[in-house]
């Protein structure tokens, strides 16, 4: 049998045990057996030495040739396996995607801070600083600074808890105004949140702590017109597009004029549901232009400057948003409750 | 305040609108209408009808069987009612109708159908009825039996709405109104209000002079001690007083504002009040000692006995009205025993004052006495208007024939209230407004609250009962409520750009609350005041200076009596409701103030720190709260180690469990087992763990300026160390001890076993720590890492550590 024919034979050999093959394994074993180093073609190209000069490079070409069709058809058969392999893996390997989930279980925001975040991120879109003050404050800053002086009947509406007789505990955010006006020079442009406190007995609709939401613009030029369209944007914005506003003239010491703003009730849309009382309107915060009496108090020139100021209810839009029915759930801090936020 | 409609209708002829539409507009130009009651809600079908003929009931001995001519007809009524007879007339509702309620007094929402029917046989065609039924009250109705059908008047007309004829076709409309409006705590200010409202004219009473040849003068002398208390005295006279009760069209104003009526002269002074917002107060001038009025402040500890029949101690800031010799009112309050009106009184003395409202407000507390009069003069009322208010009285007097009014008033006002003056700036109201309002148009809307304009000055004028006009942001509002809120257009600021952003210690505030949440700890809210009891509760020894607690003086109560000190009180009674409830796995975060103060009492403001509070039960324990905490400090950029002291600081924790957390030496947080005792006191069956973290120390070092360091290049050799340690040896010495030794190489470190039990010997405890080394700059040699080695393990060593293998 010459060189050729014996190549021939070895090829048609390989690729029969090749495709006769279970598995890798095997098919590894006819790799080492025909192409390792104490393989079969590997043992034929180590006769080259007994093969005459001149055939030499034919005789190594079909060595190679062979060696390479043995190659292709080792890969072939590999991938082919492989795929079997991989196609049966998969199939064992189907789940039920319908088990339950092993969630990571995270805890939950209380409902005033989401709302507090919501109304935040719109006025800082708005281009308001958020900024705080002390809840433990002096008189000056939550009353007389804010055009209530001493024995003005608003002293009493509001219930204060005392501390001493020039020190209580803020019944306002609105005391935030006239330290901010103090320290800055306009434009001015904040809202100050913050816990506020009433002697109001704990009930569903009162708690003796609950927080407000302060907002105050001083510039040049401003008007009640920028007070209505800056506070139609925020009810926009938090409470859908489609809500309406009303501006109702209402009285408050520290801004002139004063009013206070309903938003169309964004359960039935304004036509009017047991939410909104039957009145398809929501009373959601008091507003008006800063009194000039509180600008001159607080340092700002009123000939030059004027300004507005709105304060919101946090626990009131967090009831109303969320539709929870009892301001006592807020401050008892059930699992149960914070879960549903 | 409430005012009826048809009261409002009285000056106010024109005013030709439904309940909603009043209520809406009023509220539109200030006046908020909180809700309205339409009396007649419930009525329905109800005529006056006169009985023809009573007959006995055949088969009830209770029941008689009458004929009643309803105007268009006569139809068989059977009733049960026992004060009727033949030729009264009375309410029928006829078949179909509606009352409101029963004869008990006890309404029925929607109101009760009446229909036809027989009663032991005998067919009724419509009910007689009650004043209760009616949806009144006997109280209201004085003229009403006390059990039984009511009975109308001679001249009422068969077949007409009795509805109507009893004045119950009304509306009564609730109004919230602000403290600047005193003037609209009365049915003219309302009025008035209405008229401009809805552009009708506004026709006030008009009260004409009064009185006989007599003067008041010689009747009743006057004299104010005090003229800061009272600003003006006004006292009229009327003799020959007859006591009897006042007319239909008074009584069923005053009833349909809720005022119950009683005689001609106590209505006058209430329907003036309701009126004209004045309090008045009628004496017996025969009790008036000396026929002298003295106004002035009580003595210390007076005694004085008030028409209820309570004795009362006052003292030097309460103001007193007295005749020659003694006290006969509080002023403004109340009067007295001794000077009341009975039905046998000859001659009156009207008296209309003008008191300081704060004044009045804080004595009336004082006193614990709050009146009709006090509400309304601690609002601060106008003195002009008491003239005009006791010479109404006076009218009424004499129109409704109580008795001969004596000429003249005795007035003591030594400082005449001038009306105020407004420069009138309209091209300011409308810079202030954003409006574009013609001036023409400003005056005509002020002019419908009678702001009148003075040419000659440019000022506009403001009657004194119009004490919130002061300057030119007032009058504005008064152009933009007649102009309309909702006209004004909408707009946003301009002019120079703000940016918007929170503080450095909100984002603090934000990445503790991410971190909490995502470690599975839900966010609470607790009351920042608490009862002193807590620090008992708390264990807090007698000397902690936690106990400086700053105090309310008008607490709720001793349970909010003292605002916080410590966090945990909150967070462990949050808890101990969560455990309560049955709820599994509880883990709560609060982010609040605490409150010190830095001395007692406060002299200025208490330091508010912001406090980070975790609190937990159920699954995890002390080390997944330390998990969180420096979760938290390497999340607010604090890479450093934070060092644990144990500590026995906080008595309310385990005192082998608990540790002062520190950060580059300063303390900045602690944390936590619940002591035993006191999660038993709190109620929580569980063990449970708390940490408190001082944001206001975190703000000192929190810090987002990271650098990049480069990714490791070079391999890393890792070594394990396997240790017999002595019980006492903390983790803390041990890592101390490879953090020094380890030195420059050292990449990190973990314990990743900790054995205590049975096959260790007793007093020691097995650790196994893995160390990873690795050189920025080079692949570390054998030699490296065995001289790094070396030197930690030597250090165990002289810790009494043993080595295994």
């Amino acid at each position: 049998m010459n060189m050729k024919e014996k190549l021939q034979e070895l090829r048609e050999e390989a690729v029969k045990r090749i495709q006769n093959s279970d598995g890798l394994d095997q098919l590894n074993e006819v790799r080492v057996a025909y192409l390792g180093k104490k393989g079969h073609l590997t043992a034929v190209s180590k006769s080259m030495k007994d093969v005459a000069p001149e055939d030499r490079p034919v005789f190594g070409r079909l060595v190679n040739d062979t060696r390479a069709h043995i190659e292709e058809f080792l890969e072939e058969a590999k991938e082919r396996m492989e795929r079997a392999l991989r196609e049966k893996q998969l199939e064992e390997e189907v789940i039920d995607v319908t088990l339950p989930a092993q969630k990571l279980e995270t805890g939950h925001r209380h409902p005033n801070t989401i709302a507090l975040e919501e109304v935040q991120r719109i006025f800082i879109g708005m281009g308001y600083e958020v900024v705080e003050g002390p809840e433990v404050e002096y008189d000056a800053y939550n009353f007389t600074k804010l055009n209530i002086p001493e024995d003005h009947p608003a002293k009493d509406e509001q219930d204060t808890f005392y501390i001493t007789k020039e020190i209580l505990l803020r019944t306002q955010t609105s005391s935030v105004q006239a330290r901010v006006m103090e320290q800055r020079k306009p434009p001015i442009r904040v809202i100050a949140p913050g816990r506020v406190f009433r002697s109001d007995e704990v009930d569903a609709t009162h708690s003796p702590s609950f927080h407000q939401i302060e907002g105050l613009v001083v510039d040049k030029n401003i008007t009640f017109a920028d007070l209505k369209g800056t506070l139609e944007e925020f009810a926009k914005q938090l409470f859908g597009p489609e809500t309406r506003t009303k501006f109702r003239p209402h009285h408050f010491p520290f801004t002139e004029p004063s009013a206070e703003v309903d938003v169309s009730c964004f359960k039935c849309k304004g036509s009017g549901c047991r939410f909104c009382k039957g009145s398809g309107w929501i009373e959601i915060l008091g507003c008006g232009m800063v009194h000039p009496h509180v600008l001159e108090m607080c340092g700002v020139d009123a000939k030059k400057y004027s300004g507005f100021a709105f304060g919101v209810g946090l626990e009131r839009i967090a009831l109303l948003k969320y539709e929870i029915d009892d301001m006592r759930l807020l401050y008892e801090n059930d699992v149960r409750f914070l879960k549903q936020f | 305040m409430n005012t009826s409609l048809s009261w409002i209708k009285m000056y106010v002829p024109d005013l030709d609108v439904t309940a909603q539409e009043y209520s809406d507009a009023m509220t539109m130009s200030g006046t908020k209408v909180e809700g309205y009651q339409r009396l007649d809600a419930d009525l329905d079908k109800i005529v006056v009808g006169q009985i023809e003929k009573i007959e006995k009931h055949p088969d009830a001995d209770k029941l008689i069987v009458c004929q009643v001519n309803v105007g268009t007809e006569t139809i068989q009524i059977v009733t049960g009612a026992p004060n009727v007879k033949e030729g009264d007339k009375v309410p029928i509702v006829l078949d179909g109708g509606r009352v409101a309620g029963g004869h008990d007094g006890k309404m029925t929402p929607g109101g009760i159908p009446i229909k036809k029917g027989k009663l032991r046989g005998i067919e009724s065609n419509g009910m007689m009825c009650s004043i209760e039924e009616l949806g009144s009250s006997q109280e209201l109705y004085p003229e009403a039996p006390e059990y039984g059908i009511y009975i109308f008047q001679e001249d009422a007309v068969v077949g007409e709405s009795a509805v109507k004829a009893l004045g119950l076709d009304d509306v009564i409309f609730e109004y919230e109104i602000t403290s600047n409006r005193v003037d609209c705590t009365s049915v003219i200010g309302i009025a008035r209000e209405a008229a401009a409202t809805f552009e009708k004219a506004f026709k006030p009473p008009v009260v004409k002079a009064t009185g006989n040849q007599e003067a008041a003068g010689d009747y009743i002398q006057v004299s104010v001690e005090d003229e800061n208390l009272c600003s003006r005295y006004c006292a009229r006279i009327v003799k020959n007083v007859k006591i009897g009760p006042s007319p239909k069209w008074m009584q069923r104003c005053l009833a349909a504002n809720g005022i119950r009526p009683i005689n001609n002269l106590v209505d006058i002074t209430n329907y003036v009040m309701e009126e004209y917002g004045q309090p008045m107060h009628a004496y017996d001038l025969d009790t008036i000692e000396e026929r002298k009025i003295v106004v002035r402040r009580a003595k210390q500890g007076e005694k004085f006995v008030t028409l209820d029949g309570q004795a009362r101690t006052m003292d030097e800031d309460v103001l007193m009205i007295c005749d020659g010799k003694k006290p006969v009112g509080i002023a403004g309050i109340m009067g007295g025993e001794n000077s009341m009106i009975t039905d046998q009184v000859k001659t009156v003395l009207f008296e209309a004052a003008c008191f300081d409202g704060a004044n009045i407000r804080k004595s009336s507390k004082r006193i614990g006495l709050r009146t009709d009069a006090s509400a309304k003069f601690e609002k601060g009322l106008d003195p002009n208007n008491a003239q005009a208010a006791i010479d109404r009285a006076c009218q009424l007097m004499e129109e409704l024939g109580a008795g001969e009014v004596v000429g003249g008033m005795v007035d003591a006002y030594a400082q005449k209230r001038e009306p105020a003056r407004v420069k009138f700036e309209p091209e300011k109201i409308n810079a202030l407004l954003g409006t574009d309002i013609s001036s023409e148009e400003m005056l005509g809307y002020l002019r419908r609250v009678e702001l009148e304009y003075d040419e000659a000055s440019g000022e506009i004028v403001a009657p004194t009962f119009r004490q919130d006009i002061q300057c030119m942001a007032d009058v504005a509002e008064e152009v933009a409520r007649f102009y309309g809120y909702d006209k004004i257009s909408t707009t946003l600021p301009t002019g120079e750009a703000t940016t918007g952003r929170i503080s450095f210690q909100q984002y603090i505030e934000q990445i503790a609350r991410n971190v909490a949440e995502y470690s599975g700890f839900s966010q609470g809210m607790c009351y920042s005041f608490e009862s002193p009891k807590v620090f008992d509760k708390l264990l807090l020894p007698s000397d902690c200076p936690k106990r400086k607690a700053i105090q309310i003086q008008n607490p709720l109560g001793e349970d909010f009596s003292i605002m916080r000190t410590v966090s945990v009180n909150g967070m462990l009674t949050s808890l101990a409701t969560n455990y309560n409830r049955r709820n599994k796995n509880v883990g709560l975060y609060e982010l609040g103030n605490v409150y010190l103060p830095k001395e007692l009492p406060l002299k200025e403001l208490p330091d508010e720190r912001m406090l980070f509070t975790l609190g937990m039960y159920g699954k995890g324990d002390f080390y997944t709260m330390k998990g969180v905490i420096e979760e938290f400090f390497e999340k607010v950029g604090m890479r450093k180690k934070p060092a644990y002291e144990p500590s026995t600081l906080h008595p309310y924790l385990h005192p082998g469990r608990q540790a002062i957390v520190t950060y580059e030496g300063k303390e900045i947080a602690f944390l936590g087992e619940v002591h035993p005792a006191v999660a038993e006191s709190y109620g929580i069956g569980e063990r449970a763990y708390l940490a408190v973290v001082d944001i206001p120390t975190v703000l000192e070092y929190a810090n987002f300026d990271y650098k990049y360091q480069g990714v490791a290049k070079y391999p890393a050799v890792t070594r394990d160390i396997s240790m017999v340690v002595p019980k006492e040896v903390l983790a803390g010495q041990i890592e101390a001890v490879i953090e020094q030794r380890g030195g420059k190489i050292l990449e990190d470190y973990n314990l990743f076993d900790l054995y205590e039990g049975k096959q260790i010997r007793k007093g020691f405890k097995s650790m196994a720590y893995s160390v990873t080394l690795r050189a920025k700059d080079r692949t570390l040699e054998e030699k490296d890492v065995a001289a790094v080695m070396k030197k930690m393990l030597h250090g165990l060593e002289s810790l009494g550590i043993e080595l295994r293998s």
